[in-house]
């Protein structure tokens, strides 16, 4: 007979019981003991029919495929550039997925991307290993110019994007300024000066109020608060952002 | 550092805004706590907004140096710890972390502030040594004037051990004895990042500046140290200017070191 111990969007604690019994399943961030499931990370509880996982509250980037995000270059290697991704691991891009043109052998390879320089990209593969791939070919996948890169908790980037990306249009319409927010928890911005500083702010609010309900209504009146400019309702034909 | 994001910020700070929404000489917000530190003498945590920084006082009975047989020892160190910052690295002393404690030992050695013959326990034969260390926690820029108030704030509150008759000192019991501080020297240091002064400024901004100048004064204005750094020359009245910032900012943290006891 199988029970389960803890209740779902509950927080549970590493090692915490979270069931008994063989008919729950173990899926990210729980493992198996005896007939027992365990939590082995601090998070939330969720339960999918008998699969039990736990949704951490804060982190480091996960890589997964497919997903867009913003890397840092962090060294240049002989077939490539390696890049920080806010993540444990390291992604690898690899000369032929850089550039369009042909890069031949040998060539200077801080013409295309330097030290130091951000990349959007989007990851090719993830192995057993953890060993990540990514591409900088594709739509709006470019090197960054200008603007700045700000860190936010990766876990909250469901919540700065919105559904369909309504909270990052509205960030965008209020403030003029253009975002590009990597899964990974990098979000590029630039814009006005004044504008950049309330679009940081805001998007500090939306990781720290992530969880009360009324967000995006709070949100909207801290904007035209500080930009003392009425947001219209969404357009859901100006949704550009594509990363989600 | 990527350099278009540095070109960013000197763009920005051209329209007077800074990349974190401060004015120009604005102070991220000040707090300082005292006496934490259980087995230092005497201990302060300064944050300016995020950043933190550690400073600790070690007294110790030390023969004198020969030529000053009558003064004390008075020493401040200063560490760049890898946990800080992720471009920090073991080893030995980088450039920075000797010139923050240099600058910050200058200002306290200069403006007088302990009165080194007053250490003096045995002329030629035994002083006491007052050890300053400065480790930042969270590396956020800034850190020659929040390792200055660390330090003198950390001095306010540091007490004498107990030396047990046979000479030697317990550290566990503390006496009711303090420093007798004659001055408090605080560090502000003015950046120039084009044509702007800035106070305060964070690790990016730090990358950015053209020059800056640290001035150390007490309470009175009197100036008893000062320190120019960054490649790009200071003009005539840039240098004043920037003495008359760091004067009036000075005051300011003074305000929030008298609150310390």
């Amino acid at each position: 007979m199988s029970e389960l111990l803890a209740k779902e969007r509950e927080v549970v604690v590493p090692g915490q019981v979270l069931a008994n019994g063989i008919d729950y399943i173990p899926g990210n961030g729980t493992y198996r003991h005896d007939d027992k499931v365990l939590a082995n990370r601090l998070g939330i509880l969720s339960v999918e029919g008998k699969v039990l996982k736990t949704m951490p509250l804060a982190g480091r980037y996960m890589p997964k495929k497919d997903d867009v995000i913003i890397g840092r270059v962090d060294d240049i290697l002989m077939s490539g550039w390696r890049l920080e991704i806010n993540s444990p691991y390291s992604a690898v891009l690899p000369l032929k997925d850089a550039s369009f043109d042909f890069i031949a052998k040998g060539a200077d390879l801080t013409k295309y991307f330097k030290l130091d320089d951000y990349v959007v990209v989007k990851i090719t593969q993830v192995t057993s290993q953890n060993l990540v791939d990514v591409t900088a070919k594709g739509q709006g996948l470019r090197k960054l110019r200008g603007g700045r890169v700000i860190k936010v908790n990766p876990q909250k980037v469901p919540r700065i994007i919105g559904k369909k990306g309504s909270m990052v249009s509205m960030l965008k319409r209020a403030t003029d300024c253009k975002v590009i927010v990597g899964q990974n928890g990098f979000v590029w911005i630039e814009g006005s000066p004044e504008m950049e500083v309330i679009i940081v702010r805001a998007i500090r609010k939306i990781e720290t109020e992530s969880h009360y309900s009324g967000l995006t209504e709070s949100l909207k009146g801290f904007l035209e608060k500080e930009t003392g400019k009425k947001i219209e309702d969404d357009a859901p034909e100006n949704n550009d952002q594509k990363v989600n | 550092m990527n350099q278009e994001i540095l070109e960013h910020i000197k763009n920005s700070l051209k329209k007077g805004v800074r990349i974190d929404g401060r004015k120009p000489d604005e102070i991220r917000k000040v707090t300082i706590e005292t006496g934490f530190l259980t087995t230092a003498e005497g201990s302060a945590r300064v944050k300016f907004g995020d950043a933190e920084v550690l400073a600790g006082i070690k007294m110790a009975l030390e023969k004198p140096y020969p030529d000053t047989p009558e003064d004390g020892v008075l020493m401040v160190n200063s560490e760049l710890l890898p946990l800080s910052n992720p471009e920090f690295e073991a080893g030995p002393p980088s450039i920075d972390s000797i010139e923050t404690a240099r600058v910050i030992d200058r200002g306290i050695r200069e403006s007088k502030t302990i009165d080194t013959k007053a250490l003096c326990v045995e002329k030629g034969e035994k002083v006491w040594s007052v050890a300053i260390d400065i480790v930042p926690i969270n590396y956020e820029g800034n850190l020659i004037d929040m390792g200055g108030l660390a330090a003198i704030a950390a001095l306010k509150t540091a007490r004498f051990p107990l030396v047990k008759d046979d000479g030697t000192i317990d550290y566990h019991e503390r006496t009711d004895k303090k420093l007798d501080l004659k001055k408090m020297p605080i560090p502000v240091t003015v950046c120039k990042i084009g044509d702007v002064f800035i106070v305060d400024p964070t690790d990016e901004e730090e990358k950015a500046i053209d020059a800056r100048l640290t001035v150390t004064s007490i309470d009175d204005k009197t100036l008893c140290a000062l320190q120019k750094g960054g490649d790009h020359p200071l003009s005539e009245t840039d240098i004043n200017d920037m003495v008359e910032l760091a004067l009036k900012k000075a005051g300011e943290l003074r305000k929030a070191l008298e609150e310390v006891n």
